[in-house]
């Protein structure tokens, strides 16, 4: 378990550390919205999920779609625009997507995958499957209306979705205190009959453990829970860099979290030996995975008017 | 002579804003993340500090609420001006803006007026995909009730940005980020761009090609090109899409005798399709002239870097669509690649 753990882990950070690299010499030509610090939520959470349990995410999806098992090739091809991508470069970084995994996509439109998750999960329930929807989002979602409309109907239906709040403080630069006057977010869950859990101290057994009780109590009709869990975004709202003292936030604010690395934290609990392994083998496969977005093709220019509907 | 004062776009919309509040208590600016240190692209940057965080504030992720609540202050007589980094987003208040904004002046005979100025950005690709760069200034064009402008020049920026402030009515404010960067002439004291008058930008007789926000700076692109085949272009800016100075492009186009709309939106029911149908309605019966039509690829705009470069007509493209109109459909010229530095140069912020 433990390898497992930080084998994902250490994964999703290098790749993005990769990203970040290899970002100045605009090979990869999109935004990107690093999850640095925030990747044991996701690891977390989809450690306690099935393969056939699907998720669905926002722009900052780099780590849910690794953790959830997707493609990592066609990840990195697809930020490199290239026709092996996960969506033949038509996506970019914020919307990847890989269905075999369960990885349902990501949207750039603040909460709008909230609504689509709870929809799914409408359409397992009711088909009788025993799903489990992860919906992940950030804390900046929940002042949206749709969120509030989707939890309602969750809740009414007792659908089975797990709701995961990456609560960092932030929406871009604004703090949650300049965009929330009332409750915490667990509280508006609750207000909709949706129970909810608040997780400090961003520890990946935890989240586990928590976590992996209410997918059982969802599994097992219990109707949507509600997780918001405390995490801290190391890099820039969007691009490769740090930016402490540009101006919203300070390197001291950061320094906790900084200091709580759930990859260090989860690696330290492995022999020096068994963590070498692991670290190796991941880099040759991150190394595999950009030599190939780099020598693969872009699509064909015919792929501009390609799938805009299904005709098949 | 005087040397002319010169500025970007964003800080003439800075400029007119700050002028605005100065002179108008009832003035304020919300939007998300305008009082942070990037100021909206720079353009509301060190507002909050001149004039207080009850004029100029950061909005809860909330568009739809927001835009009724700037609604509900408009209607007591506040002049609201709501900012979106992105014009996508204002999908999520349509039912304020097309429902309440648009409707109620008439709606209530008269009895009540919404003055807002609803700014927006239309947010060209470099790798943003489908959901972050859409020109949906056609879809607030269908709408009775709602004027919509896309200044292009720093200049009209700022006198558009004065006049919509000052319109009793709701006005869509669409900003191309890559105009942002352009800079020209900005007097410094207080002016209105009058509401519904295009603007030519070049003279010329062979052919009338109208951009609309950004396509308009590569259409000027094209005539310095078209020059060069002695081909004589007469670009229009039209500033205001609704209401549209219908009079201008037509008088042009019954000189020219033929028309070339581009659009920074898809073609299909959009602001290109409106302009040449009112243009035909105007001169039928007097002018028979050649017409077409360029915008966004009919799809919805893909990343990467070669299927973007197709989605987006450029100078040469345009350039090349407007010899055909001239020459006639059987001879075919295209311009060099021709640079367009803010597009290569431009990597954010988004
Ligand atoms: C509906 C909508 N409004 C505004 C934006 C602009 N925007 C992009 S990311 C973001 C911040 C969202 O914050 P949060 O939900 O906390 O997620 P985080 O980026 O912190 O992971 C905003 C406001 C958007 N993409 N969609
Ligand atoms: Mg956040």
């Amino acid at each position: 378990m433990i390898d497992r753990l930080f084998r994902s882990l250490f994964l999703i950070r290098r790749v993005e550390e990769e990203i970040a690299r290899v970002y100045p010499s605009d090979k990869i030509m999109s935004p990107v919205h690093l999850s640095i610090g925030q990747e044991a939520i996701s690891v977390g959470v989809c450690a306690t999920l099935r393969p056939e349990d699907v998720v669905f995410g926002t722009y900052r999806c780099h780590a849910l779609y690794l953790a959830k098992g997707g493609n990592l090739k066609a990840m990195i091809a697809e930020l490199y625009g290239k026709f092996a991508g996960c969506a033949k470069g038509k996506a970019g970084s914020m919307h990847l997507i890989d269905t075999s995994a369960g990885v349902m996509g990501a949207s750039a439109v603040v909460s709008s995958t909230i609504p689509t998750s709870v929809g799914y999960a409408f359409a397992e329930k009711t088909r009788g499957k025993d799903t489990v929807v992860a919906c992940f989002f950030g804390d900046g979602a929940t002042e949206e209306g749709v969120f509030h409309e989707a939890l309602n109907f969750a809740s009414l239906k007792k659908l089975p979705v797990v709701f995961i709040c990456e609560n960092n403080y932030y929406a871009i630069h604004s703090t949650e205190s300049a965009r929330r006057g009332g409750p915490e977010i667990t509280a508006m869950a609750q207000a909709h009959g949706i129970p909810a859990i608040k997780l400090e101290g961003m520890n990946i057994e935890e989240i586990i453990q928590s976590v992996g009780k209410a997918v059982e109590e969802i599994r097992n009709g219990g109707g949507p829970r509600f997780f918001e869990i405390m995490c801290y975004r190391w890099k820039e709202h969007v691009g490769p860099n740090d930016d402490f003292g540009v101006g919203y936030r300070k390197k001291e604010e950061a320094e906790p979290w900084l200091a709580n690395d759930q990859v260090q934290v989860v690696g330290n609990k492995l022999s020096e030996e068994d963590r070498r392994r692991i670290e190796i083998a991941v880099e040759a496969e991150i190394a595999e995975a950009f030599a190939f977005a780099e020598s693969a093709e872009l699509p064909p220019d015919s792929e501009l008017l390609s799938d805009i509907f299904r005709t098949h | 002579m005087q040397t002319q004062r010169t500025r970007s776009y964003s800080q003439a919309l800075h400029e007119a804003i700050e002028q605005e509040m100065t002179r108008d208590s009832n003035v304020f600016v919300m939007g998300q993340g305008i009082d942070d240190f990037k100021g909206m692209y720079g353009t509301t940057k060190g507002l909050v500090e001149r004039f207080g965080p009850n004029r100029v504030f950061d909005t809860p992720l909330a568009e739809e609420g927001m835009t009724g609540i700037a609604i509900g202050a408009a209607m007591a007589g506040m002049r609201p001006i709501h900012t979106h980094i992105r014009m996508d987003f204002m999908l999520l208040a349509m039912n304020q803006i097309v429902n309440i904004a648009a409707k109620s002046h008439y709606m209530y005979g008269g009895a009540i007026s919404v003055p807002i100025v609803i700014r927006s950005v239309i947010g060209r690709s470099w790798g943003q995909g489908a959901q972050h760069s859409q020109g949906l200034h056609s879809l607030f064009m269908h709408i009775p009730g709602l004027r919509v402008v896309a200044p292009t020049t720093p200049y009209d920026a700022k006198g558009c940005l004065i006049a919509s402030i000052r319109d009793d009515n709701p006005v869509m404010f669409v900003e191309h980020r890559m105009v942002h960067f352009q800079t020209g002439h900005v007097p410094e004291e207080s002016y209105t761009v009058p509401t519904g008058q295009a603007r030519v930008l070049a003279k010329g007789d062979d052919v009338t090609i109208v951009g609309i926000s950004h396509a308009v700076v590569e259409c000027m692109r094209a005539k310095v090109c078209l020059e060069q085949v002695g081909i004589h272009a007469e670009v229009i800016d039209p500033v205001w899409l609704s209401p549209l100075d219908v009079d201008t492009i037509a008088n042009s186009v019954e000189r020219t005798g033929a028309l070339l709309v581009v659009d920074s939106g898809w073609t299909f029911t959009g602001a290109s399709a409106e302009i040449v149908a009112a243009v035909g309605e105007r001169l039928q019966g007097k002018k028979v002239f050649k017409f077409q039509r360029m915008g966004f690829a009919p799809v919805p705009c893909p990343t990467t870097k070669n299927l973007e470069k197709q989605y987006y007509p450029d100078a040469a493209g345009i350039a090349s669509s407007a010899f055909s109109l001239v020459r006639g459909s059987k001879e075919h010229w295209k311009p060099e690649i021709v640079d367009a530095p803010e597009i290569l140069e431009f990597k954010g912020p988004f």
